[in-house]
């Protein structure tokens, strides 16, 4: 057994064993009163949890550029959320892509890696609103250029809001399982530009524009219409499950750039006990994004529940 | 040995991580409302003698309650809510005759593996 295989198991292991340790109240992940709040897919969600999103699976293709063949892009990410207090947490992320040109060779590797920290500053449970904010750090240089990571880091400070309509008047509560959540934040590039000499001894420089990076989530929650508005007679697994569509865009701000890029992705979100499954369609919003539809699936598992005692809990 | 099968042994891995993590998720987790009597949101003709309310997991029968209130606000149920003996997934409290109305169910339990959640709904009684 190699060294990672002992590693995973250990993991294992240890995960059996903290599962089993006598209980004590601890608090809810991704909740605002009543409100559940399940983990989004392509825009960061506003509360700060102990959760591991095991594995995301994305698939794309690329249209042809002037000097670039059209690629299918599969990627494998890994993406961990820790809380050091109850409001204050970090994350850790990998992500290894596969790039498949229509003309050439196969292309593997690790994009660079990601670290967060966020930070609950607002919480109404009776409004069913959350506020946070954070920072994002791609960092540069630990990824593999042979599938596009960039050499340079990008900081993205962002606010992230949550908001369930619970409190809407009762002429309305068809509506109250109505959320958004959603995020804005400035991308802002640790180098403004990138400069290359080709073997034909020509220099061309590529700029890194600030980014406006801005994103929603609308969904409509089966479990509180089921649980507190009306019984329909939804059953298992209809009665967890969360019709979701997410906006994730990003608007150049300067240095010669311009424009926005994003997807929309609608999609559904079941949302168990201990584990989350989504799927959604990934479609591009314009030409310079892309022009065919992709997915992306996710397994996220909720660390607080599967391990209140240990992991699942904050370190202090 | 080549990238495409590091890649098939470190996704194997991961998903060997991942199913050993659905596996001893049957630790516990948030008790949510499954479903009740009368039912979330609906309308009975006869006032019911109890309400109930059968959860997913299994309740801390001291830190687990119910608790009914009309349009007032005003608590009409009996006050004596319980977990059930036989099943620790349902919980119920008495409720007296109850007058045509809207009526307000508020639940605040706990899961034995430790989880607090709340909720309420509403149920009327017609003539």
């Amino acid at each position: 057994m190699s060294a990672s295989s002992t590693s995973f198991t250990l993991l294992a292991v240890l995960a059996t064993s903290s599962s089993l340790v006598t209980p004590e109240p601890a608090s809810a992940h991704g909740f605002a009163g009543k409100r559940f709040f399940p983990a989004t897919l392509a825009t960061e969600d506003p509360f700060v949890a102990d959760e591991l999103s095991l594995p995301t699976v994305a698939y794309s293709k690329q249209p042809a550029g002037e000097d670039s063949p059209a690629t299918r892009e599969t990627s494998f990410s890994v993406d961990v959320s820790k809380r050091v207090t109850e409001n204050l947490g970090f994350g850790f992320g990998a992500n290894y892509k596969q790039l498949r040109p229509d003309e050439g060779d196969t292309q593997r590797g690790f994009d660079n890696l990601a670290a967060s920290v966020k930070y609950k500053f607002y919480q109404n449970d009776e409004r069913e609103t959350l506020l946070s904010a954070g920072i994002d750090w791609d960092i540069g240089g630990s990824g593999s250029k042979r599938v596009g990571a960039e050499s340079f880091s990008t900081i993205t400070p962002a606010l992230f809001f949550g908001k369930g309509f619970g409190d809407l008047p009762a002429e309305a509560k068809f509506l109250r399982p109505l959320a958004v959540t959603g995020l804005v934040g400035i991308g802002i590039p640790s180098r403004a530009g990138t400069t290359t000499v080709n073997d034909e001894g020509d220099v061309s420089v590529e700029r890194h524009p600030h980014t406006l990076e801005w994103g929603f989530a609308i969904q409509y929650s089966l479990p509180y219409l089921q649980s507190f508005v009306q019984d329909v007679g939804l059953r298992e697994p209809f009665n967890r499950m969360i019709p979701v569509v997410e906006f994730a865009m990003s608007t150049a701000l300067d240095r010669g750039a311009s424009g926005t890029t994003g997807t929309v992705n609608p999609g559904i979100i079941w949302a168990g006990q201990y584990v989350q499954l989504a799927v959604e369609a990934v479609i591009p919003v314009n030409s310079r994004t892309g022009s065919r539809v992709g997915w992306i699936a996710q397994v996220h598992f909720f660390l607080d529940d599967l391990f209140p005692k240990t992991i699942g809990r904050p370190i202090f | 040995m080549n990238s495409a099968k590091k890649m098939k042994q470190w996704l194997s891995r991961l998903l060997a991580f991942a199913s050993a993590m659905t596996f001893v998720s049957l630790a516990g987790a948030h008790a949510f409302l499954d479903h009740a009597t009368p039912a979330v949101g609906s309308a009975v003709r006869a006032s019911p003698a109890q309400v109930k309310l059968w959860f997913t997991q299994k309740l801390e029968p001291a830190f687990s309650s119910v608790r009914v209130l009309d349009r007032s606000g005003k608590q009409v149920d009996k006050g004596d809510p319980q977990v059930d003996r036989a099943d620790a997934t349902l919980l119920f409290v008495s409720l007296p005759q109850l007058a045509p109305g809207t009526y307000r169910v508020t639940w605040r339990v706990l899961s034995v593996d430790s989880h607090v959640t709340d909720g309420d709904f509403t149920f009327n009684v017609i003539p």
